[in-house]
C-alpha cells in the first residue's frame, strides 16, 4: 500500500485538500485530521519532519502557510516521501507558477487531477512532471 | 487568478472559496458550510442546470465533504456527471464519485456501466479517467465486469493508459488475488515496457507479489539488477531526474525489491553487490533525495546476504547521518543503525554518544525511534538501563497507544533478559503501576506465577526472600492512590498467598490492607473478589497454624456488605469465607494448604471418591446411575418418578424443580446429583470452591444433608465456573523458569553491583560524563569512554563475564563480539572473537586502564602493555570521530542549505562557529576530549550565547 492519505492543511488547521487511499467514513476522517494536524502543527522547524501516529507515520512539510501531510505505512522511506511532497509542489509550481494556498483552493479539481496522475492505489506511479501535467493541460485545452 | 481557460468559475464560487479561506475559526467555517449546504440542496435539483454550473456545484460538494460535513444529498448528481460527453465535466464527475463513495456504495452499480463504456472510448483521456475510477470504485463483485477491457488496455498504444491499466490490475489483485491469479504474468511482461513510467508503475504490484512469494520471482533478479544499473547510469529520460538524481523513486522501489529477493539468498545477493556498491559511490549525499536513496541502500544491504564491503559503506553513511545536524537525517540514521545492528552488532559502539544524544533529544519522534533501536540491541548486560529508561519515558507520555506498546516491550525485554527475579518483580511493579490497565492480563498472571514458583529447584531460601520482598514492595505501593485494577489483582493475590508467610507481618496488618483495598476500589468487583479470597487465605493459614483469629471490625463490615452483594460471585466468596472460619484447624489445613498454589490439582473425572457413598446409597435401595446414552425419554421419566416416590417426604417445590430441563451437563454425571444441585440454595456450601485437593473430608451427619453437600462439592469442583486464582495454572511454568532461572544465585550480586554503577552517575553534574556512563552501560563491554570508578568498571566486566559463562549461547555471542574491538574484528561477521582476550581483560587493573585512557601519550610505555595499547587507538578513533563529526555536520548542512534554498527552512544558521572550532583543536587528545565534553555539556548546537565556550575552544 504505502501511502494512506495526502492532506493539505493551512497553518490554522483548515483542510485545503484531502485524498485518502483507504476508505474512511466522514467521522473517521474528521477525527483523524483533527488529531494529526494538531500533532504536526505543534512541532517546530528543528524537529523531525516525521511523526509516528498509531500504527503509521506522517511525513509533513511546510510551505509558507500550507502544510503537506502524507500518511504512510511504517516500512516506507520517510525521506523519499518528504521529497515526493516536494516533487508535488514543484509540479504544481510549474503549472500554476509560484503556487499558493489560494491556487489550490480555486483549482481544487486540478490539484486532485495531478495527484491522480502521481499516486494510484497508494503507490507513487509517476514522477515525471511532464507526464503528470500533460493530461491536465490537455483537459484545459479541450474544454 | 479568476477563470483560467476552460475552468469557468462564477463569482458565487469565488466568493465561497474566499469566505472559507478567510474564516478565522472552525465555528465560522462550519457556519459558511452549513449555509452552503442549504443553498446547494435548493439549487442542485433545479431543472436544466448548465454543465459548467453543475460542475461547479459538484466541486462545492467536494468542499463540503472535505470540511467535514455530509454532502450525500448531491452524490447522485456527481454520478450523473460521469455520463457527460465533455471530458472535463466527466473527469470532474469521476473525481467527485471517487472522493464521495466507497466501493460498496449502492450508487456504484450506476457507474459501472459508464466505466465500461468509457474504457472503450477512442479518446485516451476518457479511458484514463475511467481507469482512475476503476482503481477506486471496483470491488470484488464488479471485477469481472471490467476485467476483459482492462486486460485489453494493457497493450494500448498510449503509455499513460498502459500504466493505469497495470494499476487497475494491481487493484484487482489487492481486492481479490484469486480473481486475477491467472493474470499476474502480465506484471512481468510490463516490466519490459518501453516507457519508464509504465515500468516504474509495474514495480509496485511486483513488489507486493514478491513480498508474498519470493521464490517464484528469483529469476527476475538479473532483470531488476540490470534495470537498476541502467537507471543509475542515467539511461532513463531526463524527465525522470529529480534534483540531479536519475529517477530516484524508481531506484528506491527497485532497492526495496532487491532487498526482498536477496534476503537469505547468497546467490541472488551476489548479483546485486556491484550495482548497490555503485549507487553507494555515486549517490549525491548532499541532497535529501540522495540520502533517501542511500538509506534505501542500507536497508537493502542489511537485508541481503552480508557483504563486508557494502556493510562498510553502509556504516559510513550511517555515521554521516548520525553526525548531521538535521533531525531528519538523525532519525534515518537511527533507523538504519537498528537494521544494520542485526548483522554487525559492533557498529553501535562507534555511535554510542550520538545515540544517547538522540535519546535525550526533546524531539519525541527521534526519542521513540531511539527507543526502538535500544529495544533491538537489548541484551542481558544492558537490559536494566534500557528498561529503566523506557519506563521513565513511558511514565512521561500520555499517548495510550504508544504507552501500551512501550509497556509491552518493557515486559517482553524483562521476561527475556531479566538478570534476577527480584529485578523482574520491581520492573513489573513499575510497569503495572503506571500502565497497568494497558498491559495484557497474561502478564499479570505470569508475574503471579513467577512469584509462586520462584527460582525453582534448589534455593528455597531465595524464594522466600523473593516473596518477602514482593510482599513488602506491595504493601508500600498500596499507599499510592489510584492503582490499576490488574495490578491490584496481583497485589491481592500475592498478599493472600505470602502476606504472612515469613512472619514479618501479622495477619491483622495484611487483612487490614486488603480491606482498605476492597473499600477504596469498591466499584471494581474483580479486585474485591481477589481481596476477599486473599482474606480467606490469610484466615485459613491462621487457623491452620492454630492461632486465634480476630476478625478486624472493618473486615467484618466488609463481609456483611459482601454477604448481601448483588454480585453472586462476591456473595459466594463471602459465604465461603464465613464457612472456612467456622472450621477446625485440620479441615482448614486440608482445603487451604499454605504455599500450595503451584501444586497440581488432580481432577478425578470419574468421581471415584464417591464410590463408597454410592455403594452405601444403593444398598439402601437407591436407583443405580444409568448413563445418558442408555436412557430414553421414557426411562428418564420412570426413573424420575421412582426417585420422586423414594423421596416422598420432600415438599412440592422439589417436584417442580425436577420438571425443569434435562441435565445439560456431561453424561457421566449421576443424574441425581444434577437434579439436586438445581434446587440447592446457594448459601449452603460448607466448602470453598478454591480447594486445593480433590478429596474432601466428609462430615458425618444425617443422610439427607450429607447428600446435598456431597453433591454440591462434586459438581462445583468439576463444572463450577472457574475461580479467580490464576496460580493454579501451571501449564507454561517451565518456559518461564528457563528464561528467568538462568542467572540464578550469582545473578543477584552482579545486579546489585551493576545497579550501583548506574545509580552512581545520578548525582553527577557533568553532562558528558553522565552520558558517557550511560553509553558505557548501554553499550556494555566497550570501555573506551569508561571513566567511572574502578569498582563500577570491574563490576561491569565481571557481570558480563558471569553472564557469558553461565548460560544462554545467544548472550554469550553478543558479549564476545562486543568485546572484540572493531579493529580486531575479522571480516567474517559470524566469528565470535577469542575468548582468551576476555579473560586477560578481566585480570587488568582497572585503574591502570583508566590512566591509559586518559593519557594517550603515555600509553605506549604503560605497564599493562599489549591490551592497553590495543585500546589506545580507540580513543584516537573516538576523538577523530567526534572531531570529524562536527566538521561533517557543518559540511552537510551548508551544502544542503545551498541545494535547497527555495522552500525549506533547514537549520544551519547557527552552525558556523563550529567549523573553526573543529579545526583548531589541539593535538593533545586529552585536552580535546575534555573540550569535546565541554561542547557536549553546552549542548549540541552552541549558539552565540556561549562566548566563553568559544573563547576556551579557540584560545
Amino acid at each position: 500500500m504505502g501511502i494512506r492519505f495526502i492532506l493539505m492543511v493551512n497553518k490554522q488547521g483548515q483542510t485545503r485538500l484531502a485524498q485518502y487511499y483507504e476508505w474512511l467514513t466522514l467521522e473517521e476522517r474528521r477525527a483523524l485530521e483533527g488529531e494529526i494536524v494538531r500533532k504536526c502543527l505543534a512541532r517546530n522547524e528543528q524537529q523531525c519532519s516525521f511523526v509516528e501516529h498509531r500504527n503509521y507515520k506522517i511525513v509533513y512539510r511546510r510551505y509558507a502557510s500550507l502544510f503537506f501531510l502524507v500518511g504512510v505505512d511504517n516500512d516506507e522511506n520517510e525521506l523519499a516521501i518528504l521529497e515526493f511532497i516536494h516533487l508535488l509542489v514543484e509540479t504544481m509550481d510549474r503549472h500554476f507558477g509560484n503556487v499558493c494556498e489560494l491556487d489550490i483552493m480555486f483549482h481544487l479539481e486540478k490539484a486532485h487531477f495531478m495527484l491522480e496522475e502521481m499516486v494510484m492505489n497508494g503507490c507513487i506511479v509517476e514522477t515525471s512532471k511532464a507526464q503528470i501535467l500533460t493530461p491536465v493541460q490537455l483537459l484545459e485545452k479541450t474544454s | 487568478m479568476g477563470s483560467q481557460g476552460g475552468f469557468y468559475q462564477s463569482k458565487e464560487f469565488l466568493d465561497l472559496v474566499k469566505s472559507i479561506g478567510e474564516a478565522r475559526s472552525k465555528a465560522e467555517e462550519d457556519r459558511i458550510v452549513l449555509n452552503e449546504i442549504e443553498t446547494l440542496k435548493r439549487r442542485i435539483s433545479e431543472p436544466d442546470i448548465p454543465k459548467r454550473k453543475m460542475k461547479e456545484y459538484i466541486i462545492r460538494l467536494v468542499y463540503i465533504e472535505m470540511l467535514g460535513h455530509d454532502a450525500s444529498f448531491g452524490y447522485i448528481h456527481a454520478v450523473k456527471m460521469t455520463h457527460d460527453d465533455s471530458l472535463l465535466v466527466k473527469r470532474t464527475g469521476y473525481l467527485a464519485v471517487t472522493l464521495f463513495l466507497n466501493e460498496d456504495h449502492d450508487l456504484i452499480i450506476l457507474i459501472v456501466n459508464t466505466i465500461q463504456k468509457d474504457l472503450k472510448s477512442d479518446n485516451y483521456l476518457v479511458v484514463c479517467a475511467a481507469l482512475n475510477a476503476v482503481c477506486k470504485l471496483i470491488n470484488e463483485e464488479t471485477i469481472p465486469a471490467v476485467l476483459p477491457q482492462v486486460m485489453e488496455l494493457l497493450a494500448h498504444p498510449k503509455e499513460a493508459v498502459r500504466k493505469k491499466a497495470i494499476m487497475a490490475l494491481h487493484r484487482f489483485y489487492q481486492k481479490s488475488p484469486s480473481s486475477v491469479s491467472h493474470l499476474v504474468s502480465n506484471f512481468r511482461k510490463r516490466l519490459c515496457d518501453n516507457d519508464p513510467g509504465v515500468m516504474g508503475a509495474t514495480l509496485c504490484p511486483l513488489f507486493e507479489l514478491i513480498a508474498r512469494d519470493v521464490n517464484s520471482y528469483k529469476d527476475l533478479v538479473i532483470s531488476f539488477v540490470s534495470i537498476l544499473k541502467q537507471v543509475a547510469e542515467r539511461r532513463l529520460s531526463k524527465a525522470y531526474d529529480y534534483h540531479q538524481m536519475p529517477a530516484p523513486f524508481i531506484q528506491i522501489k527497485l532497492l526495496k525489491i532487491l532487498a526482498l529477493l536477496g534476503s537469505g539468498d547468497k546467490q541472488a545477493s551476489e548479483n546485486m553487490y556491484t550495482v548497490v556498491g555503485d549507487i553507494f559511490r555515486k549517490c549525491d549525499s548532499s541532497s535529501n533525495i540522495g540520502n533517501a536513496v542511500l538509506y534505501e541502500c542500507i536497508c537493502c544491504v542489511s537485508s541481503i546476504y552480508p557483504n563486508p564491503k557494502l556493510l562498510e559503506s553502509a556504516a559510513d553513511v550511517i555515521s554521516r547521518f548520525l553526525k548531521s545536524d538535521s533531525h531528519n537525517l538523525k532519525y534515518m540514521g537511527i533507523d538504519a543503525l537498528g537494521r544494520l545492528i542485526k548483522i554487525s552488532p559492533e557498529i553501535a559502539e562507534q555511535h554510542q554518544l550520538a545515540v544517547i544524544d538522540c535519546l535525550e533529544d526533546p524531539d519525541d519522534t527521534l526519542k521513540r525511534k531511539t527507543f526502538e533501536l535500544l529495544y533491538k540491541m537489548t541484551k542481558s548486560t544492558n537490559v536494566e538501563v534500557i528498561v529503566d529508561r523506557m519506563i521513565d519515558y513511558m511514565i512521561s507520555i500520555n499517548d495510550n497507544h504508544y504507552k501500551t506498546e512501550i509497556a509491552s516491550r518493557c515486559v517482553e525485554l524483562a521476561e527475556q533478559f531479566a538478570p534476577s527475579n527480584q529485578w523482574f518483580i520491581q520492573t513489573m511493579n513499575r510497569v503495572f503501576e503506571h500502565a497497568g490497565d494497558l498491559v495484557n492480563i497474561k502478564v499479570a498472571h505470569n508475574l503471579m506465577r513467577l512469584i509462586a514458583e520462584g527460582f525453582g529447584e534448589d534455593d528455597d531460601n531465595a524464594d522466600t526472600k523473593l516473596r518477602s520482598s514482593a510482599v513488602e514492595s506491595y504493601l508500600r505501593i498500596l499507599g499510592e492512590p489510584k492503582l490499576p485494577s490488574v495490578f491490584l489483582q496481583v497485589i491481592c493475590w500475592v498478599l493472600g498467598e505470602y502476606g504472612t508467610a515469613d512472619g514479618m507481618f501479622s495477619a491483622s496488618d495484611i487483612t487490614g490492607k486488603l480491606c482498605d483495598v476492597a473499600e477504596a476500589y469498591s466499584n471494581d468487583e474483580t479486585v474485591k473478589a481477589y481481596a476477599t479470597t486473599a482474606l480467606m487465605k490469610i484466615y485459613a493459614f491462621e487457623i491452620a497454624a492454630r492461632r486465634k483469629v480476630d476478625m478486624l471490625p472493618e473486615c467484618q463490615s466488609l463481609m456483611e456488605e459482601l454477604l448481601a452483594s448483588h454480585s453472586t460471585d462476591l456473595q459466594q466468596r463471602a459465604y465461603e469465607l464465613q464457612a472456612v472460619i467456622g472450621l477446625d484447624a485440620h479441615a482448614v489445613a486440608c482445603i487451604m494448604p499454605s504455599d500450595a498454589s503451584c501444586e497440581d490439582i488432580e481432577v478425578d473425572r470419574d468421581l471415584s471418591f464417591l464410590n463408597d457413598y454410592i455403594q452405601e446409597a444403593i444398598e439402601k435401595g437407591a436407583q443405580p446411575y444409568i448413563p445418558e446414552s442408555e436412557r430414553s425419554g421414557m426411562l428418564n421419566i420412570s426413573n424420575f418418578r421412582n426417585q420422586d416416590h423414594h423421596e416422598a417426604s420432600s415438599h412440592g417445590l422439589r417436584f417442580e424443580a425436577y420438571e425443569l430441563p434435562k441435565p445439560a451437563v456431561q453424561s457421566r454425571i449421576p443424574q441425581t446429583l444434577i437434579a439436586s444441585t438445581e434446587i440447592v440454595p446457594v448459601p449452603e456450601p460448607m466448602y470453598p470452591r478454591e480447594s486445593y485437593q480433590t478429596t474432601m473430608p466428609s462430615i458425618p451427619s444425617d443422610a439427607g444433608s450429607a447428600e446435598l453437600k456431597l453433591r454440591l462439592e462434586g459438581v462445583q469442583k468439576k463444572w463450577g465456573r472457574s475461580t479467580y486464582t490464576p496460580a493454579t495454572s501451571t501449564s507454561n511454568s517451565t518456559s518461564q523458569k528457563t528464561v528467568n532461572g538462568t542467572s540464578q544465585g550469582d545473578g543477584a550480586s552482579t545486579v546489585s553491583s551493576m545497579r550501583e554503577t548506574y545509580d552512581s552517575r545520578k548525582p553527577q553534574v557533568e553532562v558528558s560524563h553522565e552520558k558517557q556512563k550511560l553509553a558505557a552501560s548501554l553499550f556494555g563491554g566497550s570501555s573506551k569512554t569508561e571513566k567511572s570508578p574502578a569498582t563500577g568498571h570491574k563490576a561491569a566486566k565481571a557481570s558480563s563475564h558471569v553472564v557469558e559463562k553461565s548460560h544462554v549461547p545467544k548472550s554469550s555471542l553478543e558479549v564476545a563480539s562486543e568485546k572484540a574491538t572493531p579493529a580486531q574484528q575479522p571480516p567474517d561477521l559470524l566469528d565470535l572473537g577469542e575468548p582468551t582476550a576476555t579473560s586477560t581483560a578481566l585480570q587488568l587493573d582497572p585503574f591502570k586502564q583508566l590512566e591509559g585512557l586518559l593519557d594517550a601519550t603515555e600509553v605506549a610505555s604503560a605497564v599493562n602493555g599489549a591490551p592497553a595499547a590495543s585500546r589506545s587507538p580507540d580513543i584516537m578513533a573516538l576523538y577523530a570521530d567526534t572531531a570529524a563529526g562536527i566538521h561533517n555536520k557543518n559540511d552537510a548542512d551548508l551544502l544542503s542549505g545551498l541545494s535547497n534554498p527555495s522552500v525549506t527552512n533547514m537549520p544551519g544558521t547557527t552552525a558556523m562557529p563550529q567549523v573553526t572550532q573543529s579545526s583548531s583543536k589541539g593535538p593533545n587528545p586529552k585536552d580535546s576530549l575534555e573540550k569535546d565534553a565541554l561542547v557536549r555539556q553546552m549542548g549540541v548546537n552552541p549558539s552565540s550565547q556561549n562566548p566563553n565556550l568559544f573563547k576556551d575552544l579557540l584560545g
